[in-house]
């Protein structure tokens, strides 16, 4: 996908425990210019 | 120095399919909004009986009649291929839910249970063919309440069942009218905990013929908090446990990590024992209710049994150094730091690489990892995946990345240094410590050499930090050699005599930089 395709988009960052913590995917967005409005890591064990 | 032993291990279950219907979070919520949905009306139908939940493979491993390799030899789906059902372990047992409603209620101070008269002595004479509990402890069955008047609470609201299927046998009551903390919710699911921690102290005690009044200090880990309105965690699970296991002499503590308090509370209790302030610490936690079912709606969707209906408990007994027994190496404990970060390769760095770095080890050093064994045939099929070996995986990057192994050998690297996981999703119990058991036959049989646990904790979950945790510990075979007081007077005069020479040489060389 177009890293493009994420500027200026609002991002709800929605990670797993054992897989990718919220905070990591939302660095991710920031940095192609992402703006997040909510980041959350769920538990399913 | 003498490093702590671990000198026994107990790993106990208990099948509950209608506490799982009643108080798992996943149905409670579901019930309240949205009543009539397919997944409610269909979930009963792949509701495990208690053979059933014995004759899983996975089971029969946690209460070690089966080793955690003989699962490779097991086809899947494992629910689909029976095993030899055992209720009785190595390590503990497979409880059916209504005699542990029994156990519940003689784990109750306050008269909060209450059994029917038709079911009490029912209950009692299970209980008592076990050879497990004292004549005062069963006694507490023999006063059955009448069942209208079980009936009755339930119906106002005041009390919650303990169901057979349909069948109504009894129920926890509130603890107070108006006190969140001490609803019949709260204490019915501390009693669940209590119960089945004791289950796993009692397993631990007898199987391996330790007197518990030996027993100085117990660090309860699970993940419920115990107090009333004005202190809701104030505790103690542990002395409360202890109580009833008959550990006279000691007394303990809660410490809560969420899934890694396990691991944290092994750390401490080595401490406490290494330290010499104890010589004999018990690590244990019961299981949840909350959990049951948790990914029942995905288990249903696939239409597989819902294999989340097992509370579980643990028990370890950590001891001074005997010679024989396995030790905990103190002195290689990983830890995440605050500033470690919460990406995969971050948590591992810090929580296995960094240690063994610092005591000039190499990944492959380590025979065998055991991180979170949560049983893949119940994360999987809900899309998260197999923890266990995402967690091999990831260990074993680290060990190409440092050059240890080559790319193309990754996957056996997983295999080599790693096992299938086989414990149930109850939150603290698979982080690490459910291995416990096994390692200790394997390194006394000399199977492996050195195993790491790793225990990891969700933090974010409540909402006061957005940090991920984890900790963990070597456990190794014992050199059958003991430091004693004369050795270590020794060293120390030695470490004495060379601080004065380093100092004298140091000064030395000052003097002479100085121009003296």
């Amino acid at each position: 996908m177009d890293k493009s395709f994420f500027a200026n988009k609002k991002i709800c960052a929605l990670g797993d425990r054992d897989g990718i913590p919220g905070p990591a995917i939302a660095e991710c967005m920031k940095t192609v210019g992402g703006e997040v409005l909510f980041t959350s890591t769920e538990c399913f064990v | 120095m003498n490093f702590p032993v671990i000198k026994a291990a107990a790993n106990i279950l208990v099948q509950c399919p209608n506490m799982m219907m009643e108080h798992g979070t996943t149905l409670i919520q579901e019930k309240a909004k949205n009543p009539d949905s397919e997944y409610l009306k269909s979930i009963g139908q792949f509701v495990r009986s208690y053979e059933e939940s014995v004759a899983y493979a996975p089971n029969q491993v946690f209460i070690g009649n089966m080793k955690p390799s003989d699962l490779n030899n097991v086809a899947g789906p494992w629910y689909s291929h029976p095993v030899e059902p055992k209720t009785d372990g190595r390590f503990g047992e497979i409880m059916s839910e209504v005699d542990f409603y029994g156990l519940m209620k003689m784990c109750d101070r306050f008269e909060l249970v209450e059994l029917s008269s038709e079911i009490a002595p029912v209950i009692k004479k299970a209980l008592q063919s076990k050879e497990m509990f004292s004549e005062a402890q069963l006694a507490m069955l023999d006063k059955g309440a009448d069942i209208a008047e079980i009936q009755a609470l339930v119906d106002k609201h005041t009390a919650l069942g303990l169901y057979d299927g349909d069948k109504l046998l009894g129920c926890v009551r509130e603890a107070h009218e108006s006190d969140p903390n001490l609803s019949a919710h709260v204490v019915f699911e501390n009693l669940v905990t209590k119960a089945s921690g004791v289950l796993a102290m009692k397993h631990l005690f007898i199987k391996n013929k330790i007197d518990p009044a030996i027993v100085d200090y117990i660090i309860e880990t699970s993940e419920e908090a115990v107090g009333d309105m004005n202190q809701r965690g104030g505790g103690n699970m542990a002395k409360a446990c202890g109580e009833v296991a008959g550990c006279i002499n000691a007394t303990g503590i809660d410490l809560r990590g969420f899934c890694a308090g396990p691991a944290h509370a092994m750390v401490n209790a080595a401490a406490l024992v290494q330290s010499g302030i104890f010589k004999n610490v018990v690590v244990m936690a019961g299981g949840c209710t909350a959990k049951l079912g948790m990914n029942s709606r995905d288990h249903v969707n696939k239409q597989m049994p819902v294999l989340e209906d097992m509370v579980a408990g643990y028990a370890v007994l950590v001891s001074e150094n005997d010679g024989v027994s396995p030790v905990i190496r103190t002195d290689i404990i990983g830890r995440h730091k605050i500033s470690s970060g919460s990406a995969p390769q971050a948590v591992i760095q810090a929580i296995v690489v960094d240690p063994l770095i610092a005591s000039n080890l190499k990944i492959t050093d380590v025979d065998l990892y055991s991180p979170e064994l949560q049983n893949p045939e119940i994360t999987v099929p809900a899309g998260a995946g197999d923890v266990p070996l995402a967690n091999y995986k990831m260990i074993g990057a680290m060990a190409v990345k440092r050059g240890e192994i080559e790319k193309k050998d990754l996957m056996d690297f997983t295999k080599k240094h790693g096992v299938s996981g086989f414990a149930p999703t109850q939150g603290h119990i698979p982080s690490g410590v459910p291995i416990i058991g096994h390692a200790l036959l394997a390194l006394q049989a000399g199977a492996i050499e050195k195993l790491m646990v790793i225990g990891k904790g969700s933090l974010f979950l409540g909402r006061m930090t957005d940090l991920f945790d984890g900790i963990s510990f070597i456990i190794e075979k014992n050199s059958g050699k003991l430091e004693s007081d004369d050795d270590a007077a020794a060293s120390d005069e030695f470490k004495q005599e060379l601080r004065e020479l380093i100092a004298d040489a140091m000064q030395k060389v000052a003097d002479s930089l100085a121009g003296r």
